[in-house]
């Protein structure tokens, strides 16, 4: 068992430095941090209104992840599949001795890496909510961790279709739409559309399966494990479907 | 060193490759020649486990690349059709990558990268992103990449196709110099380069080898005793065969 683990996952810290490099070899992490930043500061100031709350919370800041998320990190992730298969080096990845999801993980871990980075760098928002008055710190800090979770879980969207199209403009539209879909499935305007045609059985259920609804536990400050386990269990399926889809290619 | 047992592979009703079978020895460097969509690329790509065939088996240094791909690829340098490359690296952190990828013990890494960067002659544009090398240099960028493990069994899929006379002659060079220690696979369509690089030449067409044998030996079978005649001649027989 240990062996297996070991031969399917070589190759993963190799492809894992590789594009962490590639992200920073080139503008893109450098204009996905900034447009990120600026895109999420803008919507926090401007139409969350955070200092017009008068509440120490970053309610504000952490509602608009998903939305954001939806577009961003499939802007992210559209490369790591389908550059390999316009420039052809998928042919030599695929002759290397190395398991299919060694460079899965290898890959999808590089561009969360990236996201991370965005989120470390809006602690200074985290900083300011404190001298605005008693902030919970211990309810801000599980958001964060769910945040970074729900972003594998899109970023894992984007991987796997980036290897299922091997177009990046294609592999863009298509996960934005998948997001959408898994996104806007808790927004009260869908739900109650649902809720009106199916019942409110049906609009639960489909709640259920929300990044928004999931999410919006956490920000209340109450760890859920059901929210760790739905992100952390999307992500791997989307992983297992990259693994698929990749693999795909040597049957010609 | 390298045995192909009839290999089979077809893209929905296109019969790709239809059995194709030869043994190339350690120092022996084997042109394989054909027209285009001869089924050429599409061996060399299932000999090197980038393509699932679907018949047949490869034994890469005694090792199936079915039944073992990760051992047989350890084996095996393998150069793809135009060398792509990753474009944003040097040609050192592409070496690295691929030592590393390759799970290469660390303590050799760097002789095995210095190496190969001395027998490619890339040391002078080692500092330079591949996006900004020359056709010539990129090409030995990826023949570097191909011997960084000092592989037994090397396949090179058109390694001189598009470089000047110079640059051909480099890489030719290169080949020579690699060969009496490997079995080496060579796809070409520069007939003119067979007879001075390659010891025997397999001539494939619609899937199927047509001849196999020394490129002198294949030339005897056209009237004027060229290769390039031989190759029209043989390649058209299978066309008129098959109408």
């Amino acid at each position: 068992m240990n062996g297996f683990l070991t031969r399917q996952m070589s190759g993963f810290s190799a492809t894992y430095r590789r594009e962490l490099g590639a992200y920073f070899a080139t503008p893109m992490a450098y204009v996905f941090l900034a447009v990120f930043l600026l895109a999420l500061g803008m919507f926090t100031w401007e139409a969350g209104r955070f200092f017009d709350t008068g509440v120490a919370d970053l309610q504000p800041f952490f509602m608009w992840h998903p939305w954001l998320y939806m577009i961003f990190l499939p802007a992210l992730a559209m490369r790591l599949w389908a550059d390999e298969a316009a420039s052809g080096t998928d042919e030599l990845l695929l002759s290397l001795p190395v398991g299919i999801p060694g460079l899965v993980l290898g890959k999808l871990l590089a561009a969360w890496t990236v996201a991370a980075a965005g989120l470390v760098l809006t602690a200074p928002m985290w900083v300011s909510v404190n001298f605005l008055g008693p902030a919970d710190n211990t309810a801000i800090a599980l958001t964060y961790f769910i945040s970074l979770l729900m972003a594998g879980a899109y970023l894992s969207i984007g991987a796997a279709v980036s290897a299922l199209t091997g177009s990046q403009v294609a592999a863009f539209v298509i996960s934005v739409v998948i997001a959408f879909v898994f996104t806007a499935a808790g927004w009260p305007l869908v739900l109650s559309t649902v809720q009106a045609l199916f019942g409110t059985g049906f609009a639960d259920l489909i709640a259920r399966f929300s990044f928004i609804t999931q999410f919006e536990g956490a920000q209340r400050g109450v760890l859920e494990l059901r929210a760790v386990a739905y992100f952390l269990g999307f992500t791997a399926t989307f992983a297992y479907l990259n693994c698929l889809w990749a693999s795909r290619q040597r049957l010609g | 060193m390298l045995e192909v047992k009839a290999l089979e592979k077809s893209y929905g009703p296109k019969q790709a490759v239809r059995g194709v079978s030869f043994t190339v020895e350690k120092g022996t460097v084997l042109g394989f020649l054909g027209p285009n969509g001869a089924g050429k690329s599409t061996t060399m790509r299932m000999i090197a486990g980038v393509l699932e065939p679907d018949a047949g088996d490869a034994l890469i240094d005694g090792k199936s690349i079915i039944a073992n791909r990760r051992a047989a690829q350890a084996a095996l340098g393998y150069l793809p059709e135009g060398a792509p490359l990753y474009e944003d690296m040097t040609p050192p952190e592409f070496l690295r990558f691929l030592a590393e990828a390759r799970s290469l013990p660390r303590a050799g890494r760097r002789d095995a990268i210095d190496r190969a960067i001395a027998d490619a002659r890339i040391s002078t544009v080692s500092h330079q992103r591949i996006r900004d090398l020359s056709k010539g240099y990129r090409r030995r960028v990826g023949l570097a990449g191909a011997i960084l493990h000092d592989p037994p069994v090397l396949v090179l899929d058109e390694p001189t196709d598009g470089l000047d006379p110079n640059q051909k002659r480099a890489v030719r060079a290169l080949i020579a110099r690699m060969a009496p220690t490997k079995a080496i696979i060579i796809s070409t369509h520069t007939l003119t380069e067979v007879p001075a690089m390659c010891h025997r030449a397999v001539l494939i067409d619609r899937g199927r080898i047509i001849a196999d044998d020394t490129p002198a030996g294949i030339a005897r079978r056209s009237e004027d005793g060229t290769l390039e005649s031989a190759f029209t001649r043989l390649t058209d027989q299978v066309e008129d065969e098959t109408q």
